[in-house]
């Protein structure tokens, strides 16, 4: 039973991730009508984003204390990071909660990326057909993925999360069960904080008079047109705040799987795979698939589930996605007429 | 199917086929059936039958590919194992062009048969024979096996959907390659041939007492330029095939899927059995250049699947012109010769080479330089790859026609090719 509540915290973990992203895909195929490949791409930038953060932080000055000297009889060097040295404490603090500094650096810099994207790239792409889209995104995520290389390195950076954070907490005595469930922190508050994101956009989308005019853009973009509203600008945004949204995806995960330039390439297919399941365009579908494949998931890899049937872990979602697409194509909450052929 | 129109067909028997094109119209059999009219015949479609141009385009292109060895002497690709990659993944784009040039349909899975077809030609080696021909037989017929299951579900989506289709069971078999099948595959290792296999027909001609278990065909062993010769045939006859298919009755029906999938039903035709045949017909190529990777160098692994092989062979057709003839090949020539030079520019390389630059820029020009070279050549790749889609959609081929349009006074005309 506690293996079985701990394959399903997992899930929802693996969830959160493919949900975040596919919510950001899905997001821009709904009011862009633009198929992106390059969306892993800024998942992967997001994970580097905390990765920079995470360095320029620990940027350390080295001082030689002649007073003591090393086993060698050399002076004892001192490192402190440049953060502790300007500003004390506080700066030893911001360094252990560099992830967070990271979130705050990340949403800017990703909301710019998307803006450069969509200005620059993909409004040329409206009017072309798919598979030109695919293809010219694809060519552009080979670009990122390859530029992150040539800067970061071929090899996965860790990231570490918070001192306070980095442990396990007991999951069934925190729920009130009678059961001992050992669970990272980090991973809950990455949960945690999916669902804040995910939770935003809806507000953003749904409560604001900004978001349903997006929504009414993503219904009939002329006619929202022809009532005099610049629906490309609001579009435009809409690009950025997806692309923020997978970066945001890939900082918080940067602790629980260090980044490496091919990560995001990884994590396309999947996440393109969720929104299929939940439906292109719909945005509850992207979630609640993401979601409930990352669940999915985690229990195939059980190994009782292993031993009935070998193998089934590493194909059981493209299977999920095989027989949604083949049974009900329009995906599981996707709306009628939207791309169902 | 009926062989007259249906008669709840939306658009009246003229303004289907217009006068002019109802009085030319033929009547002719595919597979079997009687089948109702052409699509009329537009201005941008190619006439049916040029033999002339035909011929010609194959001996030029036999020639081109048999003299490789001297013509490529001055580029300094003039060797076998670099001769052997032209050819064969010459073969693998010509297939997939076959698919998504005359279909339309663009997979994202092609990568699956190549590796499927070098497993297969690598297992023919280990069971039955060093001999390269039941080899290659298995390689295609497994591969095509595969590309009926594929295709048969993954058909019955179009557009994007049918792109992720392909790519989920392209991921499934290299997924499942590393995994489960490692019995078969021999994981990340790689499938290789050792000299203890049992290699039933060499046993009965007494000829499996090998000491380094090669490739060979009736003795001649297919390393080195022979390898090259046995791929080159290969790929001459590879592109006859896809000439006469491309000029077929069935290759104009794959045209007509490609520019209107609704109309071609509404004329009568099903066409979900034509696109199966354009799918698994590409799926054998993609076999056959799987099993000749194999043949030149007997060893299988599980990477040639990996989804960036598919993207790469996307890529080819494109850059080289999608629906062409000759596009795929150049294409995948001029991709396989720009990662062997580009990947193999090392610093040093590159600072010899740049020595006509003065001695205070020439750190610059390299630090420019030096991200797209050695290990960056998939950054090339990809600036590659974006250019082309975005100004060039019709890759070299179209890129040449428009060169040559305006050196021939701009006429709108589009040749053939």
């Amino acid at each position: 039973m506690d293996a079985l509540i701990a394959q399903f915290l997992n899930g929802l973990d693996k969830g959160a991730a493919y949900a975040l992203i596919a919510l950001g895909l899905t997001l821009t195929f709904g009011t862009l009508g633009v198929v992106n490949f390059a969306h892993g791409a800024l998942f992967m930038l997001g994970a580097f984003c905390a990765v920079l953060t995470a360095q320029v932080l620990s940027l350390e000055s080295v001082t030689l204390d002649p007073t003591k000297l090393t086993p060698w009889g050399t002076p004892t060097e001192i490192r402190t990071t440049y953060a502790e040295l300007y500003l004390g404490d506080f700066g030893a603090f911001i360094t252990d909660y560099s992830i967070f500094i990271a979130v705050l650096v990340t949403i800017p810099i990703m909301l710019a990326i998307g803006f450069a994207m969509e200005r620059g790239l993909i409004r040329y792409f409206y009017k072309r057909p798919h598979a030109e889209q695919i293809l010219v995104t694809f060519g552009l995520a080979i670009v990122l993925s390859e530029i992150i290389k040539a800067s970061f390195g071929a090899n996965p950076i860790p990231v570490s999360a918070p001192e306070a954070l980095r442990g396990s907490a007991d999951i069934g005595a925190f729920l009130g069960l009678d059961m001992f469930i050992n669970y990272p922190i980090w991973r809950l508050v990455y949960f945690l904080a999916a669902a804040i994101i995910i939770a935003a956009v809806f507000a953003f989308l749904n409560l604001t008079t900004y978001g349903m005019v997006v929504r009414a853009g993503m219904q009939d973009r002329d006619t929202v047109q022809l009532l005099g509203i610049n629906i490309n600008r609001r579009f435009t945004l809409v690009f950025g705040i997806a692309a923020a949204v997978a970066g945001l995806a890939g900082a918080l995960y940067t602790p629980i799987v260090p980044p490496h330039y091919n990560l995001g390439m990884e994590f396309l297919v999947l996440s393109f795979v969720v929104v299929v399941v939940g439906g292109m365009g719909s945005l509850s579908g992207a979630v609640a698939a993401g979601f409930l494949l990352g669940i999915v998931q985690s229990f195939a890899s059980l190994a009782e589930v292993k031993a009935i049937i070998p193998g089934i872990d590493q194909i059981i979602i493209y299977l999920i996605a095989v027989v949604v697409l083949l049974t009900r194509p329009r995906g599981l909450l996707g709306r009628k007429g939207v791309m169902e052929s | 199917m009926d062989t007259t129109p249906s008669k709840n067909a939306p658009l009246s028997e003229t303004e289907r086929v217009g006068p002019a094109a109802k009085e030319k119209s033929v009547f002719y059999r595919t597979s079997g059936r009687i089948a109702t009219q052409l699509p009329p015949r537009g201005p941008e479609m190619a006439p049916l039958w040029p033999p002339k141009a035909d011929i010609f385009m194959t001996i030029v292109f036999s020639a081109v590919v048999l003299t490789m060895p001297l013509w490529l002497q001055p580029f300094g690709a003039a060797y076998p194992d670099l001769m052997q990659r032209f050819a064969i993944f010459g073969i693998f784009a010509i297939g997939f062009n076959i698919l998504f040039g005359l279909t339309g349909y663009l997979s994202f899975g092609h990568a699956a048969f190549l590796g499927v077809g070098s497993y297969a030609a690598v297992w023919s080696f280990k069971l039955f024979s060093l001999n390269i021909i039941p080899a290659i037989i298995m390689a295609v017929v497994i591969a095509g096996a595969l590309a009926v299951a594929i295709g048969f579900v993954s058909l019955r989506r179009s557009g994007i959907y049918f792109s992720i289709l392909t790519l989920a069971f392209a991921q499934m078999c290299y997924n499942l390659a590393y995994s489960v099948l490692t019995p078969i595959t021999n994981g990340e290792t790689g499938l290789r041939v050792l000299s203890d296999d049992p290699r039933i027909i060499d046993a009965i001609f007494g000829t499996n007492e090998v000491p380094v278990p090669r490739a060979e065909l009736f003795g001649i062993s297919m390393q080195g330029m022979p390898g090259f010769w046995t791929s080159a045939v290969f790929l001459i006859a590879a592109f006859v095939v896809a000439l006469l298919i491309t000029r077929s009755p069935f290759g104009m029906m794959l045209r007509g899927i490609k520019s209107n999938q609704v109309r071609m039903s509404y004329v009568g035709f099903n066409t979900r059995p034509y696109t199966l045949m354009a799918f698994v017909i590409s799926g054998m190529y993609a076999g056959l250049a799987g099993g000749l990777l194999a043949v030149v160098d007997p060893l299988a692994g599980a990477e040639r699947m990996q989804w960036t092989a598919s993207g790469e062979v996307v890529l080819m057709t494109i850059l080289g012109g999608a629906g062409t003839l000759l596009g795929p090949f150049l294409g995948a020539v001029l991709i396989k010769y720009f990662e062997n030079i580009f990947s193999a520019l090392g610093d040093t390389t590159l600072r010899s080479m740049l020595e006509f630059i003065p001695e205070g820029l020439r750190d610059t020009a390299i630090a420019i330089i030096s991200p797209f070279v050695g290990d960056g050549w998939h950054l090339t790749l990809g600036v590659l790859f974006m250019l082309v889609v975005i100004f060039m959609p019709g890759g070299l081929i179209e890129g040449f026609r428009r060169i040559g349009r305006l050196f021939t006074g701009g006429g709108r005309k589009k040749e053939n090719g």
